[in-house]
């Protein structure tokens, strides 16, 4: 062996030694883009643990507003930018983006994860094709709040489960507008994910849905009548001034100030009416499931946030690190030992429910459970149907026909156009955008299964 | 003369009465901000109420104010200085050396504001992937100077309009060349015009949230993505909000109170001739 080659030898074991060095070393920054919810903050608090658990990966936050932060993270990921190494998606994107290639899947995820534990509903709302493309953060159904005092007052009793029917009777009997007590808040304010988020169940329960088994809408059929015709008479006898500018912080403003007999919307709700610190009527909020119509057993209500990864993200590994910690069962109890139990982020694992420090914690918990297990966001309603979705329809037009049609609905609501004409409308609406946009099709059907 | 002590009484309480309406809505952006979250929400408003700093204070705990305040600083001083130096240039050749279709130039210029900025997006987005400047300031000082552009342009154009150009043109007789009739004829007679144009490009750049919501995300991100972090969509947030914007608000605020006089200087410039 010569000089030479001895040199060489050296010049490139120092070379590799150098690189290893390197790779041990080399940090990931990863860009983590999220909306402002309650849980979201916590995470982002806690994560500095994360951070000294994990002394090679950094994290910088993008807070943004839900449908900014839509509309941002679509424009990265369709112009592969890759800004983003995780997303805080909604149930309704994860299978539609999946579809379209733009999200990694979780395979393979460590024993200790133990995936088994996700609760069902929300794993199968973020399953594309047998495999997982984000992983829940906290997820949510829809309950029935009200306030027991005032029902004290009025001598009635909520039942565990009530009917539309007999919420109709109690607001009724609830609402006092010298007080200004309304006997129901509900959303009002148009939007997919607003007024409509309650008008689809409603319609389910009413018997009627978005499309028949061809995607020909059914919009004027008369179960959808009947919904509505409910809707906007309670609205309009026993609900609050002004409705249609109303969403859920609106209402939950509305029932934590003591303005709402009852008040039917997220189960997240639960958590913050129950804080002294947010809600002058945290001792007298009673619970009950979301109400059931004729037709029983059909999709209600079904929303998870969830962590997912774009394919742009050129920091995969790190990022997988990071939601599988920020989504397990030991950042759980690191939430119930820095916040209290009161405070994890719920509706995503079994053994959060059965924790007796949570079912203390939180005595709103089993109506929880029990209103995400029977949310059934790929149960049948009365006809066949070909989408999936509980509040929504998992098809990507559905964000602007949800939009359009929750616009005509508000506009029954202040009275502006009667029922009839804006069903006719937004069924021939609904007909345009679908024909458009070349229902029936395959792809949709098979993306639906 | 009764009438009169009258009418300006009349006239004074007018003022006041339209004020306090323009400024109703930042006043109870300020009362919020000291609210507590059930305060905030309470129907009837409160008006009386036990003042808190808990939202600044949760503010600051989430967020570092002061590294979006000086991105928006510098972006906002970048973007106008740079909109300021490509217009000065640009409006002196179209004042005082016209040609036929300077009109329908400047017609056309403005005819760009009239797209919606969001008609652009995907290809701008994708210019900036490309160029690697999206979440950069540079990137962001680039896109404020050409969408105040126009804008500068025009008010610059009408100052210089202004101008008598035999004054440039004896300059020019004692041997200025065009440097010189700008740097040491033009400017200095049209800088109240040039500051009032610079001072309402800045005021533009701070309150632009379309674009640097769209292109930044962190390291670049001025006060109006800070603003946007705390809007949520389930749980309440209008204190805290307010807090958030309150502080946005305040350097603009305090800026524009200290420059209100140049600032109507130069709205008024060459009004009364």
């Amino acid at each position: 062996m010569g000089p030479s080659v001895n040199r060489a030898l050296y010049v490139s074991a120092g070379l590799s030694f150098l690189l290893a060095a390197g790779a041990a070393r080399a940090d990931t920054t990863l860009t983590v883009a999220t909306v402002n919810n309650g849980d979201m903050v916590v995470m982002q608090k806690l994560s500095s643990q994360f951070e000294s658990q994990h002394p090679d990966i950094h994290l910088r936050w993008v807070v943004l507003e839900e449908n900014v932060l839509r509309q941002r993270v679509t424009t990265d990921i369709a112009t592969h930018a890759g800004q983003f190494d995780v997303l805080t998606i909604g149930n309704y994107e994860v299978p539609i983006w999946a579809r379209q290639g733009w999200l990694e899947p979780f395979e393979n995820l460590p024993a200790a994860y133990d995936v088994d534990d996700l609760l069902g509903p929300v794993r199968e709302g973020i399953t594309y094709k047998g495999k997982l493309y984000g992983l829940p953060f906290y997820g949510e159904s829809a309950m029935t709040y009200y306030r027991t005092d005032l029902f004290e007052k009025a001598g009635l009793k909520m039942p565990d489960a009530p009917t539309f029917a007999q919420v109709r009777e109690f607001a009724d009997k609830i609402t006092n507008k010298d007080t200004q007590t309304y006997g129901i808040c509900l959303r009002g304010k148009p939007g997919w994910g607003e007024n409509m988020a309650f008008i689809t169940p409603l319609v389910d329960a009413f018997g009627g849905q978005w499309f028949d088994a061809s995607w020909k809408p059914t919009i004027d059929t008369p179960q959808w009548k009947s919904a509505v015709s409910w809707y906007v008479d309670i609205m309009k006898k026993d609900g609050p001034p002004g409705a249609t500018s109303n969403g859920f912080n609106e209402n939950l403003a509305l029932f934590a100030s003591g303005h709402c007999g009852m008040w039917m919307d997220a189960t997240v709700a639960a958590g913050l009416l129950f804080d002294p610190k947010q809600s002058q009527v945290s001792k007298t909020t009673g619970f009950a499931s979301f109400p059931t119509g004729e037709f029983k057993g059909g999709p209600t209500w079904l929303w998870s946030w969830n962590l997912g990864i774009p394919s742009s993200s050129k920091n995969v590994d790190a990022a997988k690190t990071f939601i599988t910690w920020a989504t397990s069962k030991d950042y759980i109890k690191l939430v119930a030992k820095e916040n209290g139990w009161v405070a994890v982020p719920p509706g995503t694992r079994k053994s959060t429910y059965d924790n007796p420090d949570y079912q203390k914690a939180a005595p709103f918990s089993s109506f929880v459970l029990k209103a995400i297990e029977s949310a059934n966001p790929n149960g049948q309603t009365a006809h066949p149907r070909p989408y999936q979705g509980a509040q929504f329809v998992g098809i990507p037009e559905f964000q602007g026909i949800g939009t359009q049609v929750g616009q005509t609905i508000a506009g029954t609501l202040t009275g502006n156009t009667t029922i009839e004409q804006a069903l006719k409308s937004a069924q021939s609406a609904t007909e345009r955008t679908m024909r458009q946009a070349g229902y029936p099709k395959a792809a949709e059907k098979e993306a639906s299964k | 003369m009764k009438d009169s002590a009258a009418k300006r009484i009349f006239i004074t309480i007018l003022g006041w009465l339209v004020a306090l309406l323009l400024a109703f809505p930042i006043i109870w952006m300020v009362m919020t901000s000291f609210k507590t979250e059930t305060d905030a929400i309470s129907t009837p408003p409160l008006f009386v109420w036990h003042p808190t700093v808990a939202s600044y204070a949760e503010v600051q705990e989430r967020a570092n104010y002061f590294s979006f305040a000086l991105n928006s600083i510098l972006i906002s001083v970048g973007g106008s200085l740079l909109a300021l130096a490509f217009s000065v240039p640009a409006a002196y050749a179209m004042a005082f050396h016209p040609t036929p279709r300077t009109r329908s130039t400047l017609l056309w210029m403005l005819s760009t504001k009239m797209l919606p900025p969001v008609g652009v997006l995907v290809p701008i987005y994708l210019l900036f992937s490309s160029l690697n400047i999206l979440d950069t300031r540079g990137g962001l000082i680039i896109v404020y100077a050409l969408m105040n552009l126009p804008i500068v342009v025009w008010m610059l154009f009408t100052f210089f309009k202004e101008v008598p150009r035999e004054i440039l043109e004896a300059g020019r007789m004692d041997g200025a060349g065009v440097w010189n009739e700008m740097r040491y004829l033009l400017m200095p007679l049209t800088l109240p015009g040039i500051a009032s144009t610079g001072l309402l490009s800045l005021i533009l750049c701070w309150n632009e949230a379309f674009w640097s919501l769209n292109l930044t995300s962190s390291a670049a991100a001025p006060l109006t993505t800070f603003i946007a972090s705390f809007s949520s969509p389930e749980g309440l947030f209008f204190a805290k909000l307010s807090a958030a914007s309150t502080i946005a608000v305040a350097p603009i605020l305090i800026f524009g109170w200290l420059s209100q006089r140049q600032l109507v200087r130069g709205m008024t410039f060459g009004a009364v001739k």
